[in-house]
């Protein structure tokens, strides 16, 4: 074996493979940090540190100032899985006397045909961040507003379980067998439209969806109508205004009779 | 000389079987996204099918092919018994155990992350345990082939480290380093979530230390392919080898520059800065150059043994090749592979370029044609070589040999094909299931077609593969001799001492790691705030 040794500059092994080596690093790394940069005229770059911080991926954070607030009262329920999930005997009495009121509207049963939501069966953390949002003015309804108004986050809270323990009932277009439509199972990956039952049930139920089997169709197409103009915003991160945008009338009317038909 | 043959065979068929189920997965998973399949299905099972597929076919049998491979190499370059005997057993006990620990939850479908991890997706925990234990089963391996060779070094001082070896401790090198990333990922961030001990995860910290392990993991891949491709090719076909130093200088290239080139999978992620993607890009790029180096010594090895036979003129001597011979066909059809999946990873490393085909069915296509094509043929190739040597009966049914490989090769270019095209239509990846109604995919709906029918075909060459390993198991006693290695046309007698030792090539590898992920992964972890809820898989609500 060659008794040359190997680490030390007169080893021609050593010097070209580091020297290369090294070479290619500072090469690409001049191209890459500093000319490449330079040459995008829409970065504004003041110089050569500049240039490469920037292309260093150095977080330029943003002045706190630059932030828009929004010109409309946004949703401030924090929607956890585990919300309202507990069954509360007093609470639910509380829910029911306190209900009285919202009968005319939503029925003695928490089911109507007045086309107003069904809340019977409905989850308790639904309908309590529905009454939250009316009464901070995220959501406006000139019915609702008025009501959640005056009441107390118990007071909501003993609702949402008194009608989260009513039963469902289904509706009087009930028709289980009828086939889902695409948009439901399998949504319109294209146009960034997740499927309906991925949060909303059957595939999947996320935290703060409503069940929306045997809901007025109505109601449905009313409510995708006004989440995809903007009049209705009080869904978390946009998350219903952005599919609702996307989807066709004919979708929308697809949908609201769908899940009118459901149990 | 093969003396623990019961280890080396485990090995492979631990290796083998898995491989069978996973490629059944696999071929279920092209039929239920193609149009074929009319939908009824809960998506839910494609995403644990995947994840079955990805982790089988990515951690379990490549590793268990390199450690068998490792160990049949060790004893027979080195012409000495396998020093660590009852280690080399815990080590595959430890992959078969990790595999099972891993393959419960995703089974179950409390882990369908997919094999690459995707955090802040969490599954369970018991997965990523598995996958641990599967790393450091391997790591046994990495360990044991490098003190061999130190074994070996301490009595032959003037000798020339073999060939086969050199590669073999060469590729283990390159695994324990890469590995480092992906156990950095599931020790200090994944598991700890998994656990509950911590809600949030810091994804984009999480996305570099997989991208440390995710590109150079397929060379890891890649190594018992190279070796069959100097080692045993030349032998098989009667010929010799054009150049041993090319070869050392290939997998040296391998060790140095393979692992800190990574990030040319984070093109689309916003956490690392342009600049190290283009360096990375530009190492990248370097990949090239031993491949290129392998086939050019290769082609000149088959030119060699066929102008030993009598092949004349400029390209008259392609003819005269040994095309009965399993071993030449394997080869001839994994370099056409290699050359079809290398000229489409060009564009997959080009930052410009990746942009039109990112995170499409193009990258799905790019890796099956590169690891399952080119690599995975070598794999039967490299059996077929060993199982007379391994098993001690004769393995003769050579038609059958060629019919698989073709199998496997029209199936794997049937199946890739489109796959690439259909990445270039805007097809995404990791999706279970596309409208084909939609007049927007409907124009992929044939292509997709083509590739399920390809998928079908794999699995038909994947059983008459398994067939013929059966049947060389129960076919009658013939001695089969020592195994050998190619021999070169010139042996070296002396080596530079660089050619023969590792040292400062895994200095250059952990220097270049230093440069290229030093600052991208230091601003991770110093940055505060960066952390993002986990998305627990499979969690009961």
């Amino acid at each position: 074996m060659s008794e040359d040794e190997l680490y030390s500059p007169r080893n021609p092994w050593f010097s070209i493979s580091v020297g290369v080596t090294a070479a290619i690093a500072v090469l690409s790394a001049i191209v890459g940090l500093i000319w490449l940069p330079l040459l995008q005229p829409d970065l504004k770059l003041s110089g050569i540190w500049d240039a490469i911080c920037s292309a260093a991926g150095v977080p330029n954070l943003p002045r706190p100032a630059a932030a828009v607030p929004p010109t409309f009262k946004t949703s401030n329920v924090v929607v956890t899985p585990e919300m309202l999930t507990r069954q509360d005997q007093v609470s639910i009495g509380r829910g029911a006397t306190l209900a009285q009121r919202c009968a005319i509207c939503h029925g003695p049963q928490g089911v109507s045909d007045a086309n107003s939501p069904n809340l019977a069966g409905q989850y308790a953390a639904v309908t309590y961040k529905e009454l939250n949002d009316f009464k901070t003015g995220a959501r406006v309804n000139v019915v609702m507003s008025p009501f959640a108004a005056n009441m107390t986050d118990q007071d909501m809270r003993d609702v949402a379980l008194y009608y989260a323990y009513l039963p469902r009932v289904p509706s009087s277009q009930l028709n289980p067998g009828l086939p889902p439509p695409a948009i439901v199972v399998t949504g319109a990956p294209l146009r960034n439209i997740p499927p309906c039952g991925s949060c909303h049930g059957e595939i999947d139920i996320k935290a703060g969806s409503p069940w929306l089997g045997g809901q007025s169709a109505v109601y449905i197409k009313a409510q995708l109508q006004a989440f995809a103009a903007g009049t209705r915003r009080n869904d978390i991160s946009e998350q219903m205004r952005n599919i609702a945008r996307q989807m066709t009338a004919e979708e929308i009317d697809q949908v609201a009779r769908y899940y009118e038909a459901q149990p | 000389m093969l003396i623990n043959k019961r280890l080396i065979l485990a090995h492979f068929w631990l290796a083998f079987i898995v491989f069978g189920a996973a490629l059944v997965l696999g071929a279920w998973q092209m039929f239920e996204r193609s149009p074929l399949n009319v939908w009824h299905l809960n998506p839910e099972f494609y995403y644990r099918s995947v994840t079955a597929h990805g982790t089988v076919m990515g951690y379990v049998f490549p590793t268990l092919i390199a450690m068998g491979f490792g160990y049949a190499i060790s004893e027979a370059a080195l012409e000495r018994p396998l020093v660590g005997r009852r280690w080399a057993w815990a080590g595959i006990a430890l992959v078969a155990i990790g595999s099972v620990v891993a393959m419960v939850p995703v089974s179950l479908g409390l882990a369908s992350v997919l094999y690459t991890f995707y955090p802040p997706m969490i599954g369970n925990v018991f997965y990523y345990i598995g996958v641990v234990l599967v790393v450091v089963g391997s790591w046994i391996w990495v360990a044991l082939m490098s003190i061999n060779l130190a074994v070996w070094k301490r009595d032959n001082r003037d000798k020339p480290v073999p060939l086969a070896m050199f590669a073999n401790v060469a590729g283990s090198y390159l695994w324990g380093w890469t590995a480092v990333g992906a156990a950095l990922e599931l020790i200090f961030q994944i598991i700890p979530t998994a656990l509950g001990l911590t809600t949030t995860i810091d994804a984009g910290l999480a996305r570099v230390f997989f991208s440390w392990t995710l590109h150079a993991i397929v060379y890891f891949w890649l190594i018992p392919t190279y070796i069959a491709y100097y080692t045993i090719f030349p032998r098989a076909i009667g010929g010799r080898l054009y150049s041993d130093a090319m070869g050392r200088v290939a997998f040296i290239m391998f060790v140095v520059v393979a692992m800190p080139i990574g990030v040319h999978h984070l093109f689309a992620d916003p956490q690392v800065g342009a600049g190290f993607k283009f360096m990375q890009s530009v190492f990248t790029g370097l990949v090239a150059l031993p491949t290129l180096l392998t086939v050019f010594t290769i082609c000149a090895s088959a030119e060699i043994a066929s102008r030993l036979r009598g092949g004349r003129g400029a390209f008259g001597w392609i003819r005269a090749l040994p095309w009965e011979n399993p071993i030449m066909v394997a080869t001839a059809l994994s370099l056409v592979m290699l050359g079809f999946g290398g000229a489409g990873g060009l564009i997959n490393m080009s930052y410009q370029l990746n942009t039109s085909i990112h995170n499409t069915q193009w990258v799905t296509g790019h890796f099956h044609l590169i690891f399952g094509g080119a690599i995975v043929i070598m794999y039967f190739a490299i059996a077929y070589d060993l199982w007379p040597h391994l098993t001690g009966r004769t393995l003769d049914s050579y038609g059958l040999m060629r019919t698989q490989l073709w199998l496997w090769f029209i199936g794997m270019i049937v199946t890739t094909f489109p796959w690439h095209y259909v990445g270039i239509l805007g097809m995404p990846r990791r999706m279970a299931f596309y409208d084909y109604a939609n007049p927007a995919i409907s124009p992929q709906a044939f292509s997709v077609t083509m590739s399920a029918f390809g998928g079908l075909i794999l699995l038909t060459s994947g059983i008459l593969f398994l067939i013929v390993l059966v049947r060389g198991q129960f076919a009658p006693r013939g001695e089969a001799g020592a195994y050998t290695f190619a021999i070169p046309l010139h042996m070296p007698a002396r080596l530079p001492v660089a050619l023969n030792s590792f040292g400062l090539w895994l200095a250059l590898m952990i220097g270049l790691t230093v440069v290229n992920y030093g600052y991208p992964i230091g601003q991770l972890m110093a940055v505060r705030n960066t952390s993002v809820p986990a998305v627990y898989v499979g969690a009961s609500r």
